[in-house]
């Protein structure tokens, strides 16, 4: 009986028969041209410069030559956009495994000390993923700091109900009914988690979050992929689960704390301090039955915490209890992470993940989205649940079709220029990255923007989109003439789902083009005559 | 600071350590620590099982007075019906039927309450299923220990009645308890495995084994002499001892009855045989047929309990 347990005990070794398939895309080579300051295709009008002063005041009579230059276009990137990749003026240093010295270690949180303690993200070679993912190297853990929960290529199907024998009769009688519509509650997801994160499961309703918590937990077994637990785990998933309403507060807690995986001189040692962290030494000899909920859930937070785990399992526990008890929750989850322990969080409040967290795996339909700093995540987070309207739809970096960059050039795939004459051809060059899960028939709206934001001119795709599979594509859109209207103007990209309607997302690019005529001052260029009356 | 050092740190850093020294030592703990934490929880452990089957006990005794004293009173009322209606009713031909009754009936007590009390464990505890890791084997297992526990207390209530009434009861043959004892755990923990998974899947499965005990019980001989069955099957009776339970129940009461003189009663034999090798030859067959169930049951269990938080 003794050894039955080990080989195919859950969460231990699971046998290595449901191996991940190998990623179905080759990672294009988007890292490289994804980072901010890589020097755009193209953009070998701009050579290098820095200067901030971009369009502001391009319109502006006085200055629109100046900035009609060839020598005024950053491109420019917002740096807080890219956290991950911001410290990282190269692009390769971004991906090299050798975390080169960006941040400092934080004296209050230990465990705060951003990229490098987490270098665990999922395999980069996953459509759909950006943020930190890019910045890290391959998965696994600093040498030091063991992985306490290894997943590699976890996806997790739910069979449904109805196609599913739920007797012996059918199992026998019906045999290989039809396929029925399977959930697949994860996708292939790589996450290691080391000692001493603090790491929070973000994401929708549905998406998968507690789904994922328990496969890493080892009680659910992914249909695929390996999953590897070392080490004691506790759950708050459900508090006093264990618990039988028949037997007194003490017996529940030896039992509960045996269930765990201590030893009785363990819980001797530790009975003292759970009952007075429960506050309930007047009651403990009581049966649980008599106990309100609060005692209850109070006894059962006390064993979970007590039992020295070394990953904890917190799902939305903290909806429960009145606020002392909260408070006493969220101080004694930031005093686990001073200890260095591991917890895993699950909660939908992303103000808890960002005081909390440092580290937020972003699911979304039960893929892995996102797997990086809290700040990013809960920012993508808020914009996947609308709670950002300023920023629209999503912000481009996040957008299943990503607006990467555009060119100006007289002749599409032609030498880029940024100067022209009015009356000469343009074509403005739009580069999208179209990922997985992007609409099929993508729409796009270009807006030539003057002074002030104001759009000039529209120009769109045809009825129905374009077909864009995954990859990089550039949409033309020639003038043949350009207007005789002066000045410096910007692109901005509006993408939508062209059978729908559905917005994906907006981009604004700081890159000018300037028309200029002989009169060099004014919008327009008009036909007049001068004449003095007589 | 290099973020490489930073992230090389060992978790037992001067920070750390110096708001939590008391788990400092936890946590600088090597891989195997956390490899045998990880077992613990994965692992069934005899404390666990003890406790459990401490929890099962205390949650059936409490709140009733005389506690303990009900399970044990049970087979004496037993005892005392059933010889009254076998020996002085039925006028059955086995002397001391009683006796013989409860020499084969305690033992197949303690495998069907412990075979039914485990096909519905894993279902009962799905709330501890679904949200805690442990070692899920302990749930059918306890129950096993359970029963275990009052077949003990039940076993030494009847010897003590033996010896009260005055029969035979200590001799060589008692020694027959030890291997019959073992089949018999063998055979029950290995149709506990088996039921207690497959009844997580398969919700019918518990009302299928309570029709199936209801039949087995009939095929093992307590109510009836052995010999009935020999004078029916004659060469054929090898079919009848396929049944483990069977010859679990025949060795009980070799080991425990004491047979009347000759061991016939009227035109039957009451005992199978009166040697030892009778026995010993069908124990390790019934022996083999439990390991055999016992892979099987071991096997089933490893590979549905990864699911059954998923099934409940």
């Amino acid at each position: 009986m003794a050894r039955h347990s080990s080989a195919y005990q859950r969460g231990s070794a699971f046998p290595p028969s449901g191996r991940r398939s190998p990623s179905p895309q080759p990672e294009p080579a988007r890292d490289a041209t994804d980072s901010p300051t890589h020097p755009e295709a193209g953009s070998g009008a701009y050579p290098g410069v820095t200067d901030p002063l971009s369009y502001p005041g391009a319109g502006d009579p006085a200055t629109f030559p100046d900035a009609a230059s060839p020598r005024a276009y950053p491109t420019a990137a917002d740096p807080a956009a890219y956290p991950a990749a911001a410290g990282s003026p190269h692009p390769g240093a971004a991906r090299s495994p050798a975390y080169p010295g960006i941040s400092e270690p934080s004296m209050d949180h230990p465990n705060a000390a951003g990229g490098p303690a987490y270098p665990s993200v999922a395999a980069p070679n996953q459509p759909g993923r950006f943020g930190a993912a890019d910045a890290v190297g391959p998965a696994g853990v600093a040498p030091g700091a063991p992985a306490v929960i290894r997943a590699a290529g976890i996806s997790k199907r739910f069979v449904s109900g109805r196609n599913r024998a739920t007797s012996l009769k059918e199992r026998f009688v019906r045999r290989g009914g039809p396929a029925g519509d399977d959930f697949w509650a994860l996708r292939d997801i790589d996450a290691t988690i080391g000692r001493g994160q603090t790491v929070g499961l973000a994401g929708a309703n549905g998406s998968g979050k507690s789904t994922l918590l328990k496969v890493l937990a080892g009680i659910l077994r992914p249909t695929s992929g390996d999953v590897e637990v070392h080490g004691r785990i506790a759950s708050l998933l459900e508090l006093g689960a264990g618990f039988n309403g028949e037997l007194s507060g003490r017996d529940n807690v030896y039992l509960n704390a045996s269930l765990l995986g201590l030893s009785k001189r363990e819980i001797d040692r530790l009975f003292d301090s759970i009952v007075d962290f429960a506050e309930l030494r007047h009651k403990i000899d009581d049966d649980v039955k008599h106990y309100s909920s609060g005692q209850y859930v109070r006894l059962g937070f006390a064993v979970a915490v007590h039992v020295d785990p070394d990953v904890l399992l917190v799902d939305e526990v903290l909806a429960v209890g009145d606020e002392a008890f909260q408070r006493k929750c969220l101080a004694k989850i930031a005093e686990f992470r001073a200890q260095g322990r591991t917890i895993l969080f699950v909660t939908h409040s992303l103000d808890l993940i960002e005081s909390m967290c440092d580290r937020v795996l972003v699911l979304e339909s039960g893929s892995l989205i996102f797997d990086g700093q809290p700040a990013v995540g809960t920012k993508l987070l808020r914009q996947k649940l609308g709670s950002l309207p300023a920023e629209g739809p999503v912000d481009w970096q996040y957008a299943t079709v990503r607006p990467q960059s555009v060119s100006f050039s007289p002749e599409p795939g032609g030498l880029s220029m940024v100067q022209y004459d009015p009356g000469q051809r343009l074509t403005v060059s739009v580069e999208l990255d179209v990922t997985e899960g992007a609409p099929e028939n993508i729409y796009l709206h270009t807006y030539i923007v003057g002074q002030s934001e104001v759009p000039i001119w529209m120009m769109e795709t045809p009825a129905g989109g374009f077909v864009l599979g995954p990859g990089r594509h550039t949409v033309d859109f020639s003038v043949p003439h350009l207007p005789e209207l002066l000045g410096a103007f910007a692109i901005k990209v509006h993408v939508s789902d062209a059978a729908t309607g559905a917005p994906v997302t907006t981009r604004r690019f700081d890159e000018l083009f300037g028309v200029t005529g002989p009169q060099a001052d004014g919008l327009l260029k008009v036909d007049y005559e001068a004449r003095l009356r007589a | 600071m290099s973020r490489l050092t930073d992230a090389a740190l060992p978790p037992g850093n001067p920070v750390t350590s110096g708001t939590a020294p008391q788990h400092t030592p936890a946590h600088s703990a090597d891989a195997s620590r956390l490899a045998r934490r990880s077992r613990a929880q994965t692992k069934v452990r005899w404390e666990l099982l003890r406790n459990l089957v401490r929890k099962d006990l205390k949650v059936k005794y409490k709140g009733s007075s005389l506690g303990f004293a009900w399970s044990l009173a049970n087979p004496l009322l037993i005892l005392v019906v059933y010889t009254f209606v076998f020996q002085i009713v039925l006028k059955s031909q086995v002397p001391r039927f009683g006796i013989y009754l409860m020499s084969g009936l305690l033992i197949w007590n303690a495998f069907s309450g412990s075979v039914s009390a485990a096909c519905g464990s894993v279902v009962a505890n799905a709330n501890l299923v679904k949200k805690v890791r442990f070692p899920l084997a302990v749930l059918p297992l306890s129950a096993v220990g359970f029963a275990a526990v009052h077949f003990l207390l039940q076993l030494l209530v009847l010897f003590v009645v033996i010896l009260i009434l005055g029969y035979s009861l200590l001799g060589p043959e008692l020694l027959l308890l030890v291997p019959a004892g073992a089949v018999a755990l063998t055979f029950t923990i290995a149709l506990s495995l088996l039921v207690s998974s497959l009844n997580v899947r398969y919700r019918d499965t518990s009302h299928l084994l309570d029709v199936a005990l209801l039949a087995w019980f009939w095929v093992n001989p307590m109510v009836y002499a052995f010999g009935l069955i020999q004078d029916r099957l004659h060469e054929w009776t090898w079919v009848y001892l396929l049944n483990p339970m069977a010859v679990v129940v025949v060795s009980f009461q070799r080991a425990i009855y004491d047979p009347p003189p000759g061991n016939r009663a009227g035109p039957t034999t009451v005992l199978a045989d009166m040697g030892y090798r009778f026995y010993l030859e069908h124990l390790a067959i019934a022996g083999f047929i439990s390991l055999v169930l016992l892979w099987v049951g071991l096997h089933v269990f490893r590979t549905m309990q990864a699911d059954f938080a998923e099934d409940l």
